[in-house]
């Protein structure tokens, strides 16, 4: 195992991970994700992370469907999804895509088509960049262990 | 006429001269017979005479003279021839004896002659031993003198003592007239006079060190003869007397402490003399006999011992009066020090006290000025109050710990604590100035950390606190690192592995700031109390320079280290502290012991196979939730839609979670469904906890109306849903701790 390479990989996992938290793609809940990651359960983090962008795309598309048409939008649904998109967001800590679901139900509540869709917009923007930032995070981790070194546990508050 | 046989005398008898014959002859017979009888009588009386048989002859030969003298009386008249024959016979006797006599005496003669001879040899021997005799008996005294000499001199430690005994017992031994002892100068160019028998000296009375005299007595070791005129021996009053007595002269050396090596015997390269003279008295005609000079040199070489002996003496007595007086001013400073340490002490409990009252009130009632009715100004104003008397109230404290810890009188106060849960503590007290200052922090926590250890929690906090504050203080942007893990003391080769039972292990705690940096110089200045570093630009920052002190000494107590790095000004730096703690055995029990690689992770061993329920109808929180109770030990069923909950529920599950997120009350029926489930066995029915996105009053009560058994707000960390279900499972019931 070479310790400087190990090292190097955990420091700049860490600053990754860092900055993630600190441009808000994360928050807490995410790092209380990861706790639950073990030997026993090594993909956990990612299967979640995954199974939830499979969640956003099938609920975003369902939305999009709702609101093609101008006319008849259904706005219980919407509301119904939105809650779902927000429950999942806020269960992996996908910081940003929460904000926007909580600004996206304000839509929803006073039916605000335009609104509903702008921020349907953001909230695929968004979970697409969660999905790349994520991506490179996996691809960090599988790095380090590679190297033979453990994934540095870093827990924000 | 008629013939007669008579003999007629050859003269004719002239009266008188007959007379004289006859007379003469009369006591000649008388002296013959006596002289026998004497030599008899006294050889009798004398115990030893060699010679009997002579004294026999001689006696006979005596006895036939006188005989024959006698006989001759008869034969002045005439007389008859009877006579004559006897005369004949005794004269024929006489001749034969003496003859025999005469030749017996020339052997004998030769003999008592020889006699004589040995008998004045021996006399002479005699008279020759005695002399030896008296001779010897005199170097015994001599000896004797030397001893009691020695052993007065050495009987004391005293110098003038030892000198002035040695003067009087040798004038005395050597029945001298003036003895004399000359020690050198401080100079060493001279010698002083210093003590004398029997006359008053001058007080100075000095001579010069390099005379030819004293240089041939110091190249000596032996007592050397000097003539009576020399200076050193010009002491008694010339009084006319013509004849001085013989002066001789020793040398004493005068040994210093330095002079005796271990196993050397003083080395005579000293150099540093005195002299001793010693003067016969006048006109005695006595010479001085060599015995008397080895007496001399004995006692000169005792006497230097002595001197030596009394000079260590009177060094160490020197000394220990010196250490007595030190000891006597140390004790009086430690009395002092100890008075003015309790008066201080007194002085801060009592200020300590005093201090702490007011302030208490101060802070109390601007707390509760702060929730009354105030105007913009009026609440700014009682803010700043508040800020400034919690600064003050901090600063009180920090004064006094600092002052406890200083005295060694400060205690830590073990107990059982939660480690991890004391630096996500930590980090929450500090996390709002770190938002504000947009500073993220990260924690990072070593695998192997132990969770719940024995230590000071609150002490280790402030340490914590203090150094992550500082950090957070000094710096302007970037980022700050906590990390924390087990690391090896330096003392101990063994390897450190966590061991669950009641064992020791270093904490060490890095916190890494990218803030203004220090300078390397500036490093040992930090940890000293009042202490600024920084330009007067930063002291807003306030702080009284205390905090690290403090902090030193708190990590001191817990045996550990504290030190930072820095690479210098606006490079950051780097706070690091290694504390000692002890590992609880509660909850470590189930810890895997060290392998590195592979973080184990615990599991709480009160959960293991507890049966759960997890009802979710949104798959990723539902996954979420299991996963986190499947890391809890836990056997997790999950359903996702009410109905399935009803179907798969059962007494074997202990905890049903049931999210009820969604809005309308759906979600709380199936409680009261599952209540109806298990009436019949009311003590089979799992506990029920809703999973909720917000805990409201109202919530709580909806809840409790529908007979949950707690309400948890969602998401849930890892530690919470812990202590949940510790609580769960011990009172049944969570209405509180959301």
């Amino acid at each position: 195992m070479n310790t400087t390479v190990v090292a190097q990989l955990q420091r700049q996992f860490q600053d990754y991970i860092v900055s993630l938290y600190q441009q808000g793609f994360l928050d807490n809940q995410f790092s209380e994700l990861r706790k639950l990651q073990d030997e026993g359960t090594p993909d956990f983090v990612s299967e979640v992370v995954f199974l939830f962008f499979d969640d956003c795309s099938k609920l975003i598309n369902t939305m999009s469907t709702s609101l093609e048409q101008p006319d008849n939008v259904d706005f219980k649904q919407l509301d119904s999804g939105v809650h779902q998109l927000k429950g999942s967001s806020s269960s992996v800590g996908a910081k940003r895509v929460k904000n926007v679901c909580i600004s996206f139900k304000e839509c929803c509540d006073v039916q605000n088509r335009e609104g509903c869709l702008r921020c349907l917009q953001q909230v695929d923007y968004e979970y697409k960049m969660l999905k790349t930032k994520l991506q490179e995070l996996f691809n960090l981790e599988q790095q380090i262990l590679q190297a033979g070194g453990t994934i540095p546990q870093v827990d924000i508050s | 006429m008629e013939v007669c046989n008579c003999i007629e005398p050859q003269w004719p008898a002239d009266e008188l001269l007959m007379k004289y014959q006859y007379i003469s002859d009369f006591f000649i017979a008388i002296a013959y017979f006596s002289i026998p009888l004497e030599l008899i009588y006294f050889v009798k009386k004398s115990a030893v005479f060699p010679y009997r048989w002579v004294l026999v002859q001689f006696g006979a030969f005596i006895v036939l003279c006188g005989a024959t003298h006698l006989i001759n009386l008869w034969t002045f008249t005439t007389h008859s021839r009877t006579v004559a024959l006897v005369m004949t016979t005794a004269k024929v006797l006489t001749a034969v004896v003496s003859c025999a006599t005469a030749l017996m005496l020339v052997h004998i003669i030769p003999d008592l002659l020889s006699v004589k001879t040995r008998e004045l040899f021996l006399k002479n021997k005699a008279a020759e031993l005695d002399r030896e005799m008296g001779l010897i008996r005199t170097q015994e005294e001599t000896g004797r003198h030397v001893r009691m000499l020695t052993h007065e001199i050495r009987s004391t430690l005293d110098r003038h003592t030892i000198l002035k005994t040695t003067l009087v017992e040798l004038g005395r031994t050597l029945a001298l007239e003036e003895c004399a002892l000359w020690m050198p100068t401080r100079t060493g160019l001279e010698l002083q006079l210093s003590y004398t028998l029997r006359h008053q000296h001058p007080v100075e009375y000095t001579v010069p060190i390099q005379l030819p005299v004293i240089n041939q007595v110091f190249g000596t070791s032996r007592a050397v003869k000097i003539s009576p005129n020399s200076p050193v021996a010009r002491l008694r009053p010339v009084s006319g007397k013509y004849m001085l007595g013989e002066v001789v002269a020793v040398r004493v050396p005068l040994l210093h402490l330095s002079n005796f090596q271990i196993n050397d015997w003083p080395e005579l390269s000293t150099k540093r003399y005195a002299l001793m003279v010693l003067m016969l008295p006048s006109d005695s005609a006595r010479q001085w006999h060599v015995h008397e000079l080895e007496l001399v040199e004995v006692v000169a070489d005792q006497v230097a011992v002595a001197l030596s002996h009394a000079a260590i003496l009177e060094e160490s007595m020197r000394a220990r009066d010196l250490l007595m007086e030190q000891n006597v001013a140390l004790d009086l400073a430690r009395r002092e020090a100890e008075t003015a340490i309790r008066a201080r002490n007194d002085f801060l409990a009592v200020m300590n006290h005093e201090m702490r009252t007011p302030m208490h009130a101060i802070i109390a009632l601007s707390s509760l000025l702060q929730e009354t009715e105030l105007t913009p100004e009026q609440r700014l104003m009682v803010e700043t109050i508040l800020k400034s008397s919690n600064l003050l109230a901090t600063l009180m404290n920090d004064v006094l710990d600092l002052s406890r810890l200083e005295d060694g009188s400060l205690q830590l106060e073990l107990g059982t604590f939660n480690l991890h849960t004391l630096f996500r503590e930590v980090l929450n007290l500090i996390k709002p100035i770190a938002v504000v200052k947009k500073l993220p922090i990260t924690l990072n926590l070593a695998p192997d950390l132990p969770e719940f250890v024995v230590g000071d929690e609150k002490r280790l906090m402030q340490i914590i606190l203090n150094i992550v504050g500082n950090a957070v203080k000094f710096s302007k942007q970037g980022s700050i690192s906590v990390a924390a893990l087990v690391t090896k003391s330096d003392t101990r080769a063994a390897d450190f592995f966590v061991v669950p039972t009641g064992s020791h292990f270093y904490l060490r705690v890095k916190v890494k700031d990218s803030g203004a940096g220090i300078n390397p110089q500036d490093i040992p200045k930090l940890f000293t109390k009042f202490a600024q570093t920084q330009s007067l630009a930063t002291r807003s920052s306030g702080g009284s320079g205390l905090g690290l002190a403090i902090s030193k000494r708190f990590v001191n107590l817990m045996e550990g280290n504290i030190w930072i790095e820095s690479d210098g000004l606006g490079k950051g730096c780097t706070a690091i502290f290694d504390v000692k703690l002890g590992i609880s055995e509660r909850s470590n029990e189930s810890k895997q012991s060290g392998i590195p690689k592979v973080p184990a992770i615990p599991r709480h061993s009160s959960f293991t196979g507890l049966k759960v329920l997890v009802m979710d109808e949104n798959g990723v929180s539902r996954m979420v939730t299991k996963g986190l109770l499947v890391h809890l030990g836990c056997e997790v069923t999950t359903v996702s839609s009410n109905e399935e909950c009803l179907r798969v529920v059962s007494h074997e599950h202990k905890v049903v979670f049931m999210d009820v997120c969604m809005p309308g009350v759906e979600n709380y029926q199936i409680a009261l469904r599952i209540h109806e489930k298990f009436t019949k066995q009311r003590h089979q029915r799992p506990l029920l906890v809703a999973l909720s996105g917000n805990t409201d009053k109202s919530t709580k009560e909806k809840c409790m109306s529908f007979g949950l058994d707690g309400v948890l707000l969602k998401p849930v960390s890892l530690d919470h849903m812990r202590d949940v279900l510790s609580d769960l499972l011990e009172r049944r019931v969570l209405y509180e701790g959301m």
